[in-house]
């Protein structure tokens, strides 16, 4: 896995709210992958000061437009890559969003993994982590309870995320599988009284 | 975490944290997640770093647990090795419960010592397994007054007994036939002796602690008393022939006069000689008519029925019950120690022996199988011997004496003497009942603790047990100990040979040794090596004593 070293800025918040954000991609398909550490907003002079950090917990492409619901084109297509050459105005009609659970925020120049007080303005910029933040970020645990307890998309996909998020967090560890040990005893400690679901994590866990 | 770092590494193991506890229970240790139960063994010692003390502890007992009792329904799947590591400890642990019994000096090595644990450690707290220094902190190091007995299980660490606790009260030996008893007596005897601090008598059932006994597992022979100490132990023996069958010679004879046996002594072997309560009485009758020294060798003289019958309707007794004295006591016409009253007072010899300091060994011989024999000499000696302690001792008080020198004295087979049912009439219960204050206390070697009166099982300082299975027995011994009904399942689970659990006085807190090694020539070396110091000042004059006792 190539990893880049410098946060990519992917897109802007569209909406926001206390426990989550989504973000428009700027380019379609441009998302970041499911599980994967973003920021909305900076510090210093280009945001608000409030850096917000989630995860990301679905990622969706549809038309922009509501009232134009898209149409298959491809009939005479021999790849779906004409259907796009053919069709240059679908980069603007289409778009790319994607949803993230906020897992914490920076104040005072540290990490914190709970929730901020306000979430991030609309048009915040949102970046991918990378490199030193993504391992910041991932430094402590406590942020898996806040995943644990969001189920916008039904309860299977929290488990879903949860180990997507954390099986890319442990490709950047020096110890992958210590990592991954210690990640699994920490949900262990959150699902004693569900002994199934955390069955279901692990086996997704497994290295 | 934080093993082997700072200031903990001089601890043992990190095991788990307490998650649970009273002082009366003990506390609950959750294991940590890389330490298998497997590894944690019942009588293992483990310390716990609570907020302001540190606890030293026993295990009594390993567990396991779950966070949730759906586990044994719809286990983990744990055949995945990443998934077991994760779920141990976690979901699924180990459970381990020890009971707190002391908390350690800060810092460890000062010279104040351990002390009874009054609280339990608070919750979270870190508990390791011992530490060699911290079970050497307990259980002291090997010095004139410590004895090393054993070493903990699992460990190389000595286990010593505080010898002026031990011999100052009684003490119990216990244990199944064939545990291990003899071996572990011969030890405490040994320590005595290197001691100094109190006299050995030893009534010497079976000829195995005098000059040599026996190792029956091995069939080979081990060093006795004697050959350890040569010039501080005198074999007396009631059967001159016995010893020189086995090629020894005693430093004395034993003889015993019909004199001395008195109505009290019958008593005690009322049982044995299946006596009813008249007929024991009637001797006291026969005192009466004959006199204390002459009744015995007047009545067995009497030959003929008549004789007896015209006797009892005399002193106004049942004539069956004085016919049925009559015939048991003229059994003792048999044992060759027995005779009339000769120029050799053997109790004032052994008693002059045990002033200078020497330690006295009995050997019954072929007596040692007649438990009449056994009972009638150890009862009228130890009458006699604590008879004149107690004039000692009363005029020691009164200014004019020296106090007697601490005795101990060693029966074996001990509930024929401390039954129930004898235990208010003999010596040995006296003995047990009135512990140090005439400088007298009791070993009480037996397999059967549980037929020994209660109240003399209370009274025993130091209680010494190898394995019992018996029921009765078990609650015989632990009865009333602090921690009783965790301490039987330790007990329980001893192995047959040479393990012993040991509480009481002359340690801090109750322990599993596996005992000191005896037999092999290294051990005799150790053993025999006389206590570092006497310690009490009366080193010189005592040497010379010794030197005299060699020179004749």
């Amino acid at each position: 896995m190539t990893e880049a070293q410098v946060p990519r800025r992917v897109g802007e918040v569209v909406e926001s709210a206390s426990d989550r954000f989504v973000a428009q991609c700027y380019t379609l398909y441009e998302s970041p992958s499911l599980g994967a550490f973003v920021r909305a907003g900076s510090e210093g002079a280009n945001g608000d000061g409030t850096p917000v950090y989630g995860v990301v917990y679905g990622v969706s492409t549809q038309s922009l437009d509501p009232g134009r619901p898209v149409i298959a084109r491809g009939g005479d297509s021999a790849s779906e890559d004409e259907v796009y050459d053919a069709n240059p105005q679908l980069a603007r009609l289409l778009c790319t969003r994607f949803e993230a659970v906020i897992t914490g925020h920076s104040a005072g120049g540290s990490l914190k993994q709970y929730l901020p007080p306000l979430p991030p303005r609309i048009h915040s910029f949102v970046f991918e982590c990378a490199g030193d933040e993504e391992r910041e970020a991932t430094r402590s645990l406590d942020f898996l309870g806040l995943l644990l307890g969001a189920s916008p998309f039904g309860p299977g996909m929290a488990d879903e995320v949860i180990a997507a998020c954390l099986r890319r967090a442990s490709a950047h560890q020096e110890d992958p599988r210590g990592f991954l040990v210690g990640a699994g005893k920490a949900l262990a400690a959150y699902l004693s009284r569900d002994l199934t679901r955390l069955d279901a994590i692990l086996r997704r866990l497994r290295p | 975490m934080t093993d082997g770092i700072g200031p903990e590494a001089s601890q043992g193991r990190y095991l788990g944290m307490v998650v649970d506890g009273s002082v009366t229970k003990g506390t609950e240790i959750r294991l940590d997640g890389r330490t298998s139960v497997e590894d944690v063994k019942l009588g293992t010692f483990v310390t716990i770093q609570g907020e302001r003390h540190r606890f030293f502890g026993v295990v009594t007992d390993v567990g396991l647990g779950s966070a949730d009792d759906s586990l044994k329904h719809s286990p983990p799947g744990v055949e995945d090795p990443f998934i077991a590591e994760v779920v141990s400890g976690t979901a699924a642990y180990g459970t381990v419960k020890v009971l707190p019994t002391l908390t350690m000096p800060a810092p460890l090595g000062d010279s104040e010592g351990p002390s009874p644990a009054r609280t339990v450690p608070a919750h979270f707290s870190r508990s390791y397994s011992a530490s060699e220094g911290d079970v050497e902190a307990v259980f002291g190091r090997e010095d004139a007054r410590h004895f090393w007995v054993g070493t903990p299980l699992d460990m190389e660490t000595k286990v010593c007994l505080d010898l002026g606790a031990l011999v100052e009260r009684s003490m119990g030996v216990f244990g199944k036939s064939g545990t291990g008893k003899t071996f572990l007596t011969r030890l405490l005897l040994v320590g005595i002796l290197q001691s100094d601090l109190a006299s050995a008598l030893v009534f010497d059932m079976h000829s195995e602690y005098g000059w040599q006994g026996r190792n029956p597992e091995r069939g080979t022979v081990v060093k006795g008393l004697k050959q350890l100490f040569p010039s501080k132990v005198v074999v007396f023996s009631l059967d001159e022939e016995s010893s020189r069958n086995r090629g020894l010679s005693p430093d004395e004879v034993v003889r015993i006069a019909y004199d001395d046996i008195e109505p009290e002594d019958i008593e005690v072997l009322r049982e044995n000689l299946g006596l009813s309560q008249v007929a024991t009485d009637a001797a006291h009758d026969l005192a009466r008519r004959f006199g204390a020294r002459n009744w015995l060798k007047e009545f067995s003289a009497m030959e003929g029925r008549e004789a007896v019958f015209d006797l009892a309707q005399e002193i106004g007794v049942n004539p069956q019950a004085l016919s049925a004295l009559h015939n048991r006591l003229r059994r003792f016409q048999r044992y060759g120690f027995l005779g009339p009253k000769g120029r050799e007072d053997s109790v004032r010899s052994i008693l002059e022996h045990l002033d200078r300091g020497m330690h006295v060994v009995l050997e019954f011989g072929r007596y040692g199988s007649d438990l009449n024999a056994y009972i009638l000499v150890a009862n009228l000696l130890t009458r006699r011997i604590h008879e004149r302690y107690v004039r000692r001792k009363e005029e020691a008080e009164g200014g004019s004496g020296r106090e007697p020198r601490p005795l101990v004295i060693t029966i074996e087979e001990a509930h024929k003497f401390l039954s129930p049912s004898v235990a208010s009439q003999t010596i040995f219960g006296t003995i047990a009942r009135e512990m140090r204050k005439y400088n007298v206390t009791l070993m009480v070697i037996d397999q059967r603790p549980g037929a020994i009166d209660s109240e003399v099982m209370s009274q025993l300082g130091t209680k010494l047990t190898c394995l019992l299975d018996n029921e009765r027995d078990i609650e015989s011994v632990l009865g009333g100990a602090p921690g009783g009904r965790e301490l039987r399942a330790v007990l329980s689970r001893l192995e047959s040979h040479q393990q012993a659990l040991i509480f009481g006085h002359a340690v801090p807190m109750p322990v599993v040794v596996r005992t000191r090694e005896y037999g092999s020539a290294e051990s005799y070396e150790e053993l025999g090596r006389r206590g570092v110091a006497a310690g009490d000042g009366s080193g010189p004059r005592r040497s010379l004593e010794e030197e005299l006792s060699d020179l004749f």
